[in-house]
């Protein structure tokens, strides 16, 4: 929400001083600093402390920004951010540790072990839903691998940008952990520099640009980007359980403008008339009579989603489908909990990622017709099914390719560290939480120790028949071999 | 058997080996006008037709996998003389080195990999945690899809088998395109996985640039390239398009670090059998330079000679133990290095070179000039730099200030000089009192950092390589927490902190604090 007057002020961030950033944060990782266990322990426990101080502010910011309900914020990005910290600072000593690793006869005598090394400089480009979260995250992971970073907040949530730039100068080291805000130009400067590893979160179209600034100097990638998470309701289950925890999926997170949120719904037609039921029920119960203005609900980002939203929405093969809400304000940029039924499937509705709160469901004749929808798109970030159907869940997590998959309920593995978060496919590549945040930041050296005892003169010239026998006998593993040409070769 | 078969020709083979050579080229040159070309449609297609295989789902069955793994094995078991023969032909590499090199490793490569496979496809379970109680996880790998892999000519063999079989065991549909400066491997192969694999679903696609492009333009799940930082990079600015993940692997210049208190004979054997006994020079993770103090340099290069000489005889250029040079432009681009002015008269030994057989010395230039070519490239060949310091820390220094290599070497006694390697120089890996033999240790990933590449393959990380690491997340209807759902009250919000915040007990502390206003809000 910059204003002209604001503009004037604000101090270009071009190509040169982008460099210059790029070199001080080299000279500040060269120097050492952010390698030791205590640097990276303090800088976790400060954005701890961090979270816990400016409670309040993040939650006014997000709320200025998304409208985003003050339960959304607490628990879906402080409360995040503080478990990725709790868990990095619990388990930093084990991740930091080499790893043992076995070596056979080939190498006798020798010992063998995985170093996690820092990759060096970081750039994370974090997006606009989750602005705290998906920049806070990937940094904590960053510093727990013992980097540098630079963290490029998205300026279409300028009050949390500016709330980030400010937090962090205030509580980390700021020698080591950079905040740029800008736009297009500002990161365009960014990412024309060298960087050790680049971590995209957005959309494919700004993913390609990202991954092909990066190829220019072979900086290796994650990205985390979208897709259509679609929702496989089977019939004989829990509806009312499976209803609310696909409410609180799409609708409950940022109004439907998430990664991972349900995009829509594949069901049978005879089962569909229930769920429909279901959904407008339990709506009504958490978000009232007036569902546009409900206070539980994020707002549309800014007028740019709104005016694609809509747009989705008067598409005239769809409008006419609108079984629930369909309700917005331009001006408050609301749109309402909408679901609509049976959208073509040449629709725009179903052909992007809708990103915001209107809920398409397709009805098939058979369950087992969704696998075909589902694989005829691209591969999304998550996908969902609900079921009690034993094959049928096993048919979905065998053939299912995406991200992440969740049996019975909606987005909740976000909250389980101990697998990895990312895409495949155009949803992304690369992942990370937990240990997977510190490894997605960390080069993985192999180093073998060998004493200067046990040479084998087999592996030198002159090559003659017997050495090539020998070589081929050890490397073979039989021991007859080995005698045989021990005794039968002849000698060298 | 090998070696009485090759022992007529290799009494020949300084003649016959570059006419040979140009043989295949003329051949080729007039089988072009009738060559299918393989350009974009035909690219487009073949890609078309693998996905079709890998939809149909066969190359996920475990079966499917195993069977071709074997037929893999089965392959390098029955065909090693024609392979040894093509290396020979191509790259003039010794029969005992072209087996311990690239047979024997291919062998083992698809050895772990049918042993391991049913454990390695298992999902991985994971812990859940309060928060998603009750819940259980556990990670599956999926097969990617359809993938690319682009072998290269220095170890023509093994780098195109090698990645194959990571992605076979995978699950994936595969086509290999392998490098056409080793023209007789890269023929070999494309008729060998005709006849020992699933040709549906495992391809050869021989040829340049122009077929190369061909296959970048097209959209893959993975691409693996084997190569040069320049091509690598062309190569990620194509997969960009797509979104398509890489494995990149590259060079760099390979230092060796070499202390005064070795073993002095065993260092230098394994220094030679890393520089020289490495197709002469021509691998990735070959020595490509060497540091040592001033005072031990003369020691270390008086070693270096007595073990050449023991090695490969009095006339190096007449052994049949070493490499020839590739090509006549990789020629050209070795002597050129050597014969710059400041590098030319800091020779030490070797030096001679023989066009017409593509042959050069194993050479040593002492304190070439730092912004020279020589210690500015990766220099891929038998021309080895020393570098003098005063004082071996300042070892670190000369390297950190190239390109991450793709390996690097220590040679010392001393446990701390070890461990400050260790951390102080990033390399894709190390060995520590010996060359090379890191990679063979399948324990651990093969791969390289910055400009030595990205990603890394070698037993399961290969399978790791060509998987997609799958979350999933099981939860039943029962245990359904009211506090997630809407309308948000500030109670709710209270117990779910507490919840986050404190695990169990906060939770508890929380509950209780808000049970006395129990809304009734049941699951």
């Amino acid at each position: 929400m910059a204003t002209t007057i604001d503009e004037k002020e604000v101090t270009v961030f071009g190509e040169e001083e982008a460099k210059q950033l790029v070199n001080e944060l080299r000279v500040a990782y060269d120097s050492g600093r952010t390698r030791s266990y205590s640097w990276r322990v303090t800088q976790l426990k400060n954005i701890l402390r961090m979270c816990d101080d400016s409670e309040k502010e993040v939650v006014e910011a997000l709320h200025m920004d998304l409208a985003k309900p003050e339960l959304e914020s607490t628990l879906y990005e402080l409360g995040m951010i503080k478990n990725a910290c709790k868990v990095a600072l619990k388990e930093l000593k084990n991740w930091i540790r080499p790893e043992k690793a076995k070596t056979s006869l080939t190498t006798f005598p020798s010992s063998a072990e995985i170093v996690s090394e820092p990759f060096g400089v970081i750039l994370i480009i974090s997006a606009w839903n989750y602005p705290f979260l998906l920049s806070i995250d990937p940094v904590i992971g960053a510093i727990a691998a013992g980097n540098a970073v630079v963290l490029k907040p998205s300026e279409l949530a300028p009050a949390s940008s500016t709330l980030l730039a400010k937090l962090f100068a205030q509580y980390l080291d700021t020698s080591s952990i950079k905040v740029v805000e800008g736009a297009v130009s500002e990161t365009s400067a960014l990412l024309e520099q060298k960087w050790d590893k680049i971590m995209y979160t957005g959309n494919g179209r700004v993913g390609r640009i990202v991954m092909a600034a990066a190829a220019k100097h072979l900086t290796p990638v994650i990205m985390e980007l979208g897709g259509k998470c679609p929702v496989v309701v089977d019939s004989d289950i829990n509806l009312q359980v499976a209803v609310r925890r696909l409410i609180v999926g799409k609708w409950g997170c940022n109004n439907g403008q998430a990664c991972v949120s349900p995009d829509y719904i594949l069901i049978t037609k005879d089962y569909a008339p229930k769920l429909v039921d279901a959904l407008k029920t339990e709506l009504d119960k958490f978000y009232g009579k007036n569902q546009l203005e409900s206070k539980d609900l994020s707002s549309i980002v800014n007028s740019n989603h709104f005016a694609r939203l809509s747009k989705l929405l008067d598409d005239e093969k769809v409008s006419g489908k609108i079984i629930h809400g369909g309700e917005k304000d331009k001006e408050k940029l609301r749109i309402a909990p909408t679901i609509l039924m049976d959208v073509p499937r040449d629709s725009l509705m179903m052909n992007e990622e809708i990103f915001g709160p209107l809920l398409p469901i397709l009805t098939l004749n058979n369950i087992d017709e969704s696998f075909d929808v589902i694989n005829s798109g691209t591969k999304p970030l998550a996908a969902y099914i609900f079921t009690n159907n034993k094959k049928l869940k096993e048919k979905f997590v065998m053939s299912v390719s995406a991200g992440g998959i969740v049996v019975n309920d909606t987005t909740i593995h976000l909250a389980v560290h101990t697998v990895p978060f990312g895409g495949v496919g155009e949803s992304g590549m690369g992942s990370y939480h937990g240990k997977f945040s510190f490894d997605a930041f960390s080069h993985k050296k192999a180093v073998v120790y060998r004493s200067f005892t046990g040479d084998a003169a087999l592996r030198y010239p002159p090559y003659t028949g017997f050495k090539l026998r020998m070589m081929k006998a050890l490397m073979g593993g039989s021991f007859l071999a080995i005698l045989r040409a021990l005794f039968g070769g002849s000698k060298p | 058997m090998i070696i009485l078969s090759l022992l007529p020709t290799s009494n020949r083979c300084s003649v016959t080996v570059p006419a040979v050579l140009w043989e295949e080229e003329e051949k080729k040159k007039k089988k072009q006008p009738q060559t299918v070309t393989f350009g974009s449609n035909e690219a487009s297609s073949m890609v078309k037709q693998l996905r079709q295989s890998f939809k149909s789902g066969k190359t996920k069955s475990y079966q499917w996998r195993v069977s071709q793994l074997k037929g893999i094995a089965k392959m390098v078991e029955e065909r090693e003389s024609d392979i040894v023969q093509a290396l020979y032909q191509d790259l003039s590499k010794p029969p005992l080195e072209a087996f311990v090199a690239e047979i024997s490793m291919a062998k083992s490569s698809c050895r772990e990999a049918i042993e391991g496979l049913q454990d390695w496809m298992k999902p991985e379970k994971a812990k859940t945690g309060i928060s998603t109680y009750p819940s259980t996880a556990e990670i599956v790998s999926d097969p990617l899809g359809v993938v690319l892999v682009i072998s290269t000519w220095n170890f023509p063999f093994l780098l195109s088998i090698d990645p194959v079989i990571g992605a076979i065991a995978a699950g994936n549909a595969v086509v290999l395109k392998p490098s056409e400066i080793a023209p007789a491997t890269s023929a070999l192969l494309s008729k060998l996985v005709k006849d020992y694999l699933d040709d549906s679903a495992v391809k050869v696609v021989e040829g340049a640039i122009p077929e190369t492009s061909a296959l970048l333009d097209q959209q893959w799940d993975k691409i693996l390239y084997t190569g040069s930082a320049r091509v690598g990079r062309i190569v990620m600015a194509a997969a960009a398009k797509h979104l398509t993940p890489v494995v990149l692997e590259l060079g760099g210049k390979c230092p060796a670090v070499v202390d005064s208190n070795v073993n002095l004979e065993v260092a230098v054997r394994r220094i030679i059998a890393g520089k020289w006994q490495c197709n002469n020079g021509q691998a990735c993770i070959g020595v490509d330079y060497i540091i040592t103090t001033k005072d031990f340099a003369p020691k270390l290069i008086e070693g270096l000679r007595k073990g050449i000489e023991e090695f490969f005889g009095k006339d190096p250029m007449e052994s049949k133990d070493i490499s020839r040079i590739v090509s006549p432009a990789q020629f050209k681009r070795l002597v050129g290095l050597l014969d710059e002015d400041n590098v030319s008269d800091k020779l030490v030994l070797g030096g001679r070179r023989d066009s017409t057989r593509l042959k050069i010395d194993p050479t040593i230039v002492l304190d070439p000039p730092q912004e020279s070519q020589i210690m500015q490239e990766e220099i891929f060949g038998p021309l080895l730099p020393i570098v003098t310091v005063g004082n071996l820390k300042e070892s670190f220094e000369v390297i950190n200030s190239k390109p991450k290599p793709l390996a690097a070497y220590l040679f010392t006694e001393d446990e701390q000089l070890k461990q400050d390697f260790v951390e102080n120089v990033p390399s894709g890996g190390m060995s520590i009192n010996d060359t090379i033999l890191h990679v063979t240790v399948h324990t651990m990933p093969f791969g390289g950092v910055g400009e030595s590449g990205m990603g890394s393959y070698h037993g399961k990380f290969s399978f790791d390589a060509f998987s997609h690491k799958k979350s999933v997340l099981y939860r039943s209807f029962s245990g359904d927490a009211s506090l997630r759902y809407p309308p948000y009250t500030p109670k709710k919000q209270m117990v779910m902190k507490g919840l986050m915040n404190g695990g169990l007990p906060g939770m508890l502390l929380a509950l209780l604090g808000w049970s006395s206003h129990n809304s009734g809000t049941k699951s």
